[in-house]
């Protein structure tokens, strides 16, 4: 089964064309990478996916369900069970790390303060945070620990559908790497589908199973790494070019 | 698809059996949670993981954490025990607590926060007014452009409103005294008392308390936005004094736009007041304006003017010195917009009232 399927999307801004009829599909227990220039349209696709952009024709399934018409009470039962990293963490600005963590987990679960404290405190360390970072706010950390924080949110749930736009992005290598071994071991145990937008090639070899690249406003690829070589773009070329001579 | 998550207690001689099934993640643990305070486990308890098809983090830390507190068995799949592992893995199960001094800590903290919220205002007005100062020695730092869009901000598109508002004022105002005035049959004085009122007091009063209200609660929010995504730093950093771009052209602005509302105020509100005594007291337009003419000195016109400047000074400050004084997050904003436009109000008011007592005094 399908747990994401992009038929046809066509996105527009303005006059602007964004995407020209893309389509693509991911699959269950998929680590799934959108790749491309900057401003191709990779953070807009992934909102039209997570319902937060219209989608100007064409249509995404997300888990069988048609984001374009779905009913208010299946939205947010979608809602429930994805989790969402955002480009810039966008964490809440008033409430400090933990709070922001036991957020959805306050919010949607009947479970004791204590585990709930527990939960936070695991999370925290799973993603690389300090228990003692814990009662900082947000403009109190780095660029970096911002992300590790939207991450710890975006799994506070154990959601089943991640979507990650630029994970490591800010993050130094050794958290990078760590954060690469972190997706695959929770994909192995927990069954996740995860969608996530990289520049990272490391990440990208070793993480993905298969990748869109969209570049032009098509999807100039959709296949896994050792495909590749056969796919040709400007983007494609000079991205992969140095890794392949290496 | 999976099963959703379960769990079935299979009592035993020898302590209690409890076999979990399905995808046991956070909504089966929170059936399993309050059942588990009142089933008296102990270390002969088994809980019986071979069922589970998924184990979420959530459930794991929980199982282990009951294992540790009980030394209850766990029986698992090799899955599943390697999901209790990572929960396992990071030895610091809770969060450290929370240090927030004793009483008298925080007495001194509160109090420490205001006299720095003193000084930092004091801080402010000293800048603004050397600022000030050296902008007059160099009109380069005089933003032409800024200022004429803060006064189409801020003022022109405010005209609508302070005009609908004064004149709604003036008709209430001449509705209940023509009451009054009509049992004494003293129809014409409602000309005396809507133009001192209206001219002196209540037209200045009201464009100030619309305009902190509209224009001032703007300055807030878009200087309180501006410091949280630090714009202000990047700003600084390429040596645009935040003072000259944003303070000064704000307060120019303001300075020299009141008057004119006051001015608008003014005609909306007598016109109100006119409108009424037409239809209430039967007093011409034609009328009207002889009356007005004749008794309301342009003193009181000029007075009502004057005001114009202060009040603007008062709000225009204190709403910008609130945005600066935003920190780091987005309720802030809220909190210090309200701040922003009550004190301001209050600020007017009592700044009116100041001007009370010494125009009496001085007898004008
Ligand atoms: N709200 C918007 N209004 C107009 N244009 C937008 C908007 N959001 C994104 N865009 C445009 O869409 C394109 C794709 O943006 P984005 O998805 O953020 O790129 P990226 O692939 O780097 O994440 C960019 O050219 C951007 O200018
Ligand atoms: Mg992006």
């Amino acid at each position: 089964m399908d747990v994401i399927r992009v038929e046809n999307v066509k996105t527009v801004f303005g006059k602007k064309v964004v995407h020209d009829g893309l389509f693509l599909s991911v699959k269950e227990r998929e680590i799934y990478g959108l790749l491309g220039p900057s401003g191709c349209g990779k953070t807009t696709l992934m909102r039209e996916m997570v319902m937060l952009e219209p989608i100007h024709s064409g249509s995404i399934y997300v888990l069988g369900e048609n984001v374009a018409k779905i009913s208010e009470k299946k939205a947010q039962k979608l809602r429930e069970s994805w989790g969402v990293l955002f480009q810039f963490g966008a964490l809440f600005s008033s409430l400090n790390i933990a709070e922001n963590i036991a957020r959805p987990l306050v919010e949607y679960t009947t479970l004791s303060k204590k585990t709930i404290e527990e939960v936070v405190a695991f999370k925290l360390q799973l993603v690389g945070l300090k228990p003692s970072d814990a009662y900082l706010y947000p403009s109190q950390i780095s660029g970096g620990m911002k992300k590790k924080a939207g991450l710890a949110r975006a799994l506070a749930m154990d959601p089943k559908l991640l979507f990650l736009d630029e994970p490591t992005s800010g993050l130094d290598p050794i958290s990078a790497r760590e954060f690469d071994r972190l997706i695959l071991q929770l994909r192995e145990l927990l069954g996740l589908t995860i969608v996530m937008v990289s520049h990272d090639i490391r990440s990208i070899k070793d993480t993905m199973d298969r990748f869109a690249i969209i570049d032009n406003k098509k999807i100039a690829y959709e296949g896994d790494y050792a495909g590749i070589a056969n796919a040709k773009s400007d983007f494609i070329d000079t991205f992969f070019k140095e890794e392949n001579e290496q | 698809m999976e099963r959703s998550g379960g769990f079935r207690i299979e009592a035993q001689e020898k302590g209690c059996r409890i076999a979990l099934f399905g995808d046991f993640d956070f909504l089966a643990l929170q059936k399993f949670e309050k059942r588990s305070n009142a089933l008296g486990l102990d270390e002969r308890t088994v809980i019986d993981c071979k069922n589970v098809d998924r184990l979420d983090t959530i459930a794991a830390l929980f199982l282990v954490e009951l294992q540790h507190k009980h030394s209850l068995t766990l029986a698992n799949t090799e899955k599943i025990e390697r999901t209790l592992e990572l929960a396992r893995k990071y030895p610091i199960k809770e969060l450290p607590s929370k240090d927030e001094g004793g009483f008298i800590a925080k007495i001194g903290k509160e109090a420490s926060k205001k006299f720095c919220f003193v000084v930092a205002f004091l801080n402010f007005i000293g800048e603004l007014f050397v600022k000030k100062v050296s902008v007059f020695f160099k009109p380069k730092y005089f933003r032409y452009k800024e200022i004429l869009f803060e006064i189409n901000q801020s003022a022109i598109k405010a005209l609508g409103i302070v005009a609908l508002t004064s004149f709604l004022v003036g008709v209430v105002i001449a509705y209940q005294s023509a009451v009054q005035l009509k049992l004494y049959g003293a129809n014409i004085f409602i000309v005396d008392m809507l133009g001192i009122s209206i001219l002196r007091e209540l037209a200045p009063m009201i464009t100030a308390i619309v305009i902190a209200g509209r224009s001032g609660s703007a300055y807030t929010a878009e200087i309180g936005a501006m410091k949280i995504t630090e714009e202000l730093d990047a700003m600084r950093t390429m040596g645009f004094d935040p003072f000259y771009y944003l303070v000064i052209p704000r307060i120019v602005a303001l300075v020299v736009t009141l008057p004119i509302l006051i001015f608008v105020a003014d005609i909306s509100g007598v016109l109100g007041g006119m409108l009424i005594s037409n239809t209430q007291l039967n007093i011409s337009f034609g009328l009207f304006i002889d009356r007005f003419n004749e008794v309301i000195a342009l003193k009181h016109f000029l007075i009502g003017i004057f005001k114009g400047p202060f009040f603007a000074f008062l709000i225009a400050t204190i709403a910008i010195y609130r945005g600066f004084m935003v920190k780091d997050d987005t309720q802030s904003i809220g909190k210090n917009t309200t701040k922003s436009v009550v004190e301001s109000i209050f600020a007017v008011i009592v700044c009116d009232a100041l001007f009370s007592v010494i125009f009496t005094n001085l007898g004008v």
